[in-house]
């Protein structure tokens, strides 16, 4: 902060200070953005952030273990199906149970579609700071389609709650499959009008190319991952590095760009998509039969211990780290959350552009608020 | 001509004579001054009213959505109900705000948008003033609207509407060139300025069809550049809802806000009413050379319908852009005007005037 | 010469893209069988809700108005919110014997965050989910609900 005042008077110049949120459009949550400018130019962004904790850590330390997950599902609530999955992978890893193949595809699958409409709704709200408000429609109206498959076999929307430590919480529903192959048929067919709108557009191109770059050493050095990190060539998919569930198994490729600009991060999102519905079409014919849980004791007690499970979200990488002391709630646990990480960058990227630009940039970012604040 | 039965110059000079039978000369100016407002005000309200149910539905079509419709059938009473709740809308005091200049600038807004559309002739005889610079009096006043923005943005105190009235202002400043010449092309084939003989220069063709490569590259950069203009779409950087949350107009509200958001429609329509009359041919029926039964059955639609509908399939357009493309960067827009429109521009004029001078044209 | 072909072909490849987008947007113009969005309340009727669902939890009763929930109290347990709260009683069968049974199964709508623990765990199947959404009460109070009906007992066979 001091430092910050200080760089203001340097050349004798006064800066517009301009305050970005907590309510504003296109901070897509309570972020709030301290902003200086001079005249159209960003010279230095202060992010505030905390305008949504509710210490999800904190809160954890007095749960069960079954009863942490429901919480997981409102940091990221975009990826709540892989933040469910990040806990459980973590206790069942504790207790050394070994999962059975039905449920570590029907987690691959689900997973997979939580990647896309999380995409889906990228896409979505990028175009809408943009501007074109069309795209937020389109983008909306396909991940209605994933959505209703979540409810027909989660009960549940964006906060599905589906997994549990030792499988899930019931079966598929019958017609899943069913739903799931008319989704990816219909999927295949609209994402090319995604590249008409906005991909092609020379607007679009104009305004996000060359716009807030990202180097390899910056990414590596933030500590940046996800599709975010991917764009600058950084390759730190954790389903290819570290394979969890399924994900050894299929063969998909991860998508990697050098150039590490606001349209990269874009098209890295893009072609994501494409490959989340592969393994989809991969897995769903071929869902192996058996239990949909394992048998666990009624209360759950992790010998004592540090365990760590890190997953691969639509954003980054989610890390879960549970000390437990033997009891039947964790001693401490802290999520690495991907979002707080990735905005530490925002600073740096947006210096010497544009007001839109800081829009654009923050977009491609892709942030999640709760996740930052937890 | 068969039209002549749409021609509205009889019942004007009968008003205009019984006015002056009755009353003194000054009174019946004024007694025709009067009327002619009232009927401006009318169709201004009500074209407004309209234009931003229609805005409404077409992008709603656009967007896979069904837009307004609670209000009356398919919610065409939607615009009414939204006007009576922002004339009962509490109008805001801003603490800080220069109150005078805050007061003044949807005024300024909107008087600028009254005076341009007193010039458009929307059919024959029905015309509120014709002048014989009538082109030049519309690109003049239209321009003025812009100072109501600066203003707005100014007095409001807040940075976000600052930085929107800032943008504006350059924004107009680039796009009046690209507005002016592209009509100076137009002018340069129709001989003159006066906007009634322009439409009547079009009986035997539109401008559009009769300069055909020049005159289309002309109406191309029209629409751009008016659209610009009238801060819409993909030009809408003075609002810029995502960056600026709504530009110039934050901190107004109820039955000002009111006047931005009309005046924003209605110079919509007064654009797209300069170029369906510049360049599609005002309130001139379409006819297709040597197709006599064609033309005939043409002719009997009114002009008034004639320049409604050519009004609003330019206004379509528009709308059609603003809700495709994303919103452009304030230098984007400025290197769109000064390194591509309008260097376009300078050769199409030369161009034109060089087939003009030829007798190229149809 | 290059330079101004390269221009030219910049711009008109730039309007072709924009021509691309137009084309959706417009095709979507004209097609109203496209639509997605729904007249919600006119529709209420035929609004059919998937049947996992998690609207509000239940305790379903059956004809004789008969539940079954023996009041163990494992729902209130596993809930992370304190959502639900179970008041026992103390009752005497026919037989004479001490029994214990529910007065009152509390639900407080406006906490629960739907994690489905409770009708997971529940060892009788007592609890279920409806597919009631229309949550919107004018009073806070109303959303504490009762899950038992009045007068209901416990279903034969349920222990």
């Amino acid at each position: 902060m001091e430092e910050h005042l200080k760089n203001s008077v340097t050349d004798g110049q006064e800066e517009y200070v301009l305050n970005i949120g907590p309510q504003h459009p296109s901070t897509h949550g309570v972020l709030r953005l301290v902003a200086s400018l001079r005249g159209e130019i960003v010279t230095n962004i202060e992010p505030h952030i905390g305008y949504i904790h509710r210490g999800i850590e904190k809160m954890c330390e007095s749960l069960t273990y079954p009863q942490i997950i429901h919480l997981t599902d409102r940091m990221d609530y975009l990826s709540a199906h892989i933040n469910n999955e990040a806990v459980c992978l973590n206790v069942e890893k504790a207790l050394e149970i070994d999962i059975p193949d039905r449920i570590k595809v029907i987690r691959t699958i689900m997973a997979e579609l939580t990647r896309i409409q999380s995409h889906q709704l990228f896409w979505a709200t990028f175009g809408m700071d943009l501007g074109g408000l069309t795209c937020f429609f389109y983008g909306l109206r396909d991940r209605e389609k994933v959505l209703d498959i979540f409810e027909e076999t989660c009960g549940g929307r964006m906060i599905v709650s589906y997994n549990c430590p030792g499988g899930l919480m019931h079966d598929i529903h019958p017609g899943f499959q069913k739903r799931v192959k008319e989704f990816i048929e219909y999927f295949r067919k609209t994402l090319p009008e995604y590249d008409q709108l906005l991909t092609g557009n020379v607007i679009f191109r104009e305004r996000t190319m060359g716009i807030g770059k990202l180097t390899l050493g910056e990414a590596i050095a933030h500590g940046i991952t996800g599709p975010t990190a991917r764009a600058s060539g950084f390759s730190c998919d954790v389903r290819k590095k570290e394979p969890y569930s399924a994900y050894d198994r299929i063969k998909f490729n991860e998508v990697l760009f050098t150039e590490g600009d606001t349209y990269h991060r874009y098209l890295v999102r893009m072609d994501e998509m494409r490959q989340s519905m592969d393994i989809i079409e991969q897995l769903i014919d071929n869902i192996p039969e058996g239990p949909y849980a394992v048998k666990m004791k009624p209360i759950i007690r992790l010998p004592e211990g540090e365990y760590y499970q890190r997953v691969e979200t639509a954003r980054g990488e989610l890390g879960v780290y549970i000390i437990s002391d033997g009891n039947k709630n964790p001693y401490r646990v802290k999520f690495r959350s991907p979002n707080f990480v990735n905005l530490s960058v925002l600073n740096m990227l947006s210096k010497g552009f544009k007001i839109a630009d800081l829009i654009a940039i923050s977009g491609s970012l892709d942030l999640i608020i709760p996740d930052i604040d937890r | 001509m068969p039209f002549d039965i749409y021609d509205f110059t009889s019942l004007t000079q009968w008003i205009d004579t019984s006015l002056n039978d009755r009353l003194s000369p000054f009174w019946a100016v004024v007694a025709e001054m009067a009327i002619v407002g009232l009927l401006i005000l009318v169709f201004y309200a009500l074209i407004g009213l309209f234009l931003v149910y229609a805005e409404r539905k077409v992008c709603a079509f656009m967007q896979n959505r069904l837009g307004p419709n609670r209000v009356g059938p398919f919610g065409i009473f939607q615009t009414v109900a939204d006007l009576i709740k922002l004339l009962l809308v509490e109008l805001v005091p801003i603490r800080n705000a220069d109150k005078f200049l805050f007061n003044v600038a949807p005024f300024i807004v909107i008087i600028a948008s009254f005076m341009a559309i007193s010039a458009i002739p929307f059919a024959k005889g029905l015309h509120a003033i014709d002048l014989n610079i009538g082109v030049f009096y519309v690109i003049a006043v239209s321009a003025l609207g812009v100072i109501g923005v600066l203003l707005a943005g100014w007095s409001s105190n807040n940075k976000y509407s600052l930085i929107g009235a800032m943008r504006s202002g350059a924004q107009i400043v680039s796009y009046e060139l690209s507005v002016g010449l592209s009509l100076i092309t137009v002018i340069i084939l129709a001989g003159t300025m006066q906007l009634s003989e322009i439409v009547q220069a079009q009986s035997t063709g539109w401008f559009i069809f009769r300069g055909h490569i020049p005159a289309f590259i002309a109406f191309v950069i029209f629409l751009i550049a008016s659209t610009a203009e009238t801060n819409r779409g993909p030009f809408d950087l003075a609002e810029a809802e995502s960056e600026l949350t709504a530009g110039f107009h934050t901190e107004y509200s109820g039955i000002k806000f009111a006047f931005f958001f009309l005046a924003e429609y209605m110079n919509m329509f007064i654009v797209a009413s300069i170029a369906a009359t510049v360049f599609l041919g005002g309130w001139m029926p379409f006819h297709i050379g040597s197709w006599e039964a064609f033309n005939h059955v043409m002719d009997f639609i009114p002009p008034f319908i004639w320049y409604l509908m050519k009004t609003f399939f330019i206004i379509f357009l528009m709308m059609w852009f603003k809700w495709t493309f994303p919103r452009l960067r304030i230098d984007q827009l400025l290197t769109l005007e000064w390194k591509y429109l309008l260097p376009i521009n300078l050769v199409n004029v030369v161009f034109m005037a060089f087939i003009v001078l030829m007798g190229w044209h149809f | 010469m290059r330079s101004i072909v390269k221009y030219i072909s910049e711009v008109l490849s730039g309007v072709w893209s924009l021509l691309k987008g137009m084309k959706v947007t417009g095709s979507y113009f004209f097609r109203p069988s496209a639509i997605v969005t729904q007249k919600y309340p006119e529709n209420r009727k035929d609004l059919v809700m998937f049947e996992r669902f998690k609207g509000e939890v239940i305790m379903p009763h059956n004809e004789n108005n008969e539940h079954r929930c023996t009041g163990c109290g494992i729902c209130e347990i596993n809930c992370p919110n304190g959502t639900i709260e179970v008041i026992t009683k103390t009752i005497i069968t026919p037989e004479g014997k001490k029994k214990r049974a529910i007065d009152k199964h509390i639900y407080r709508l406006s906490m629960c965050s739907f994690c489905a623990l409770c009708v997971k765990t529940c060892p009788s199947n007592a609890l279920a989910f409806s597919q009631e959404f229309e949550h919107a009460v004018f009073d806070r109070s109303k959303l504490i609900k009762i899950s038992n009906k009045p007068g209901s007992q416990l279903m034969k066979g349920v222990e």
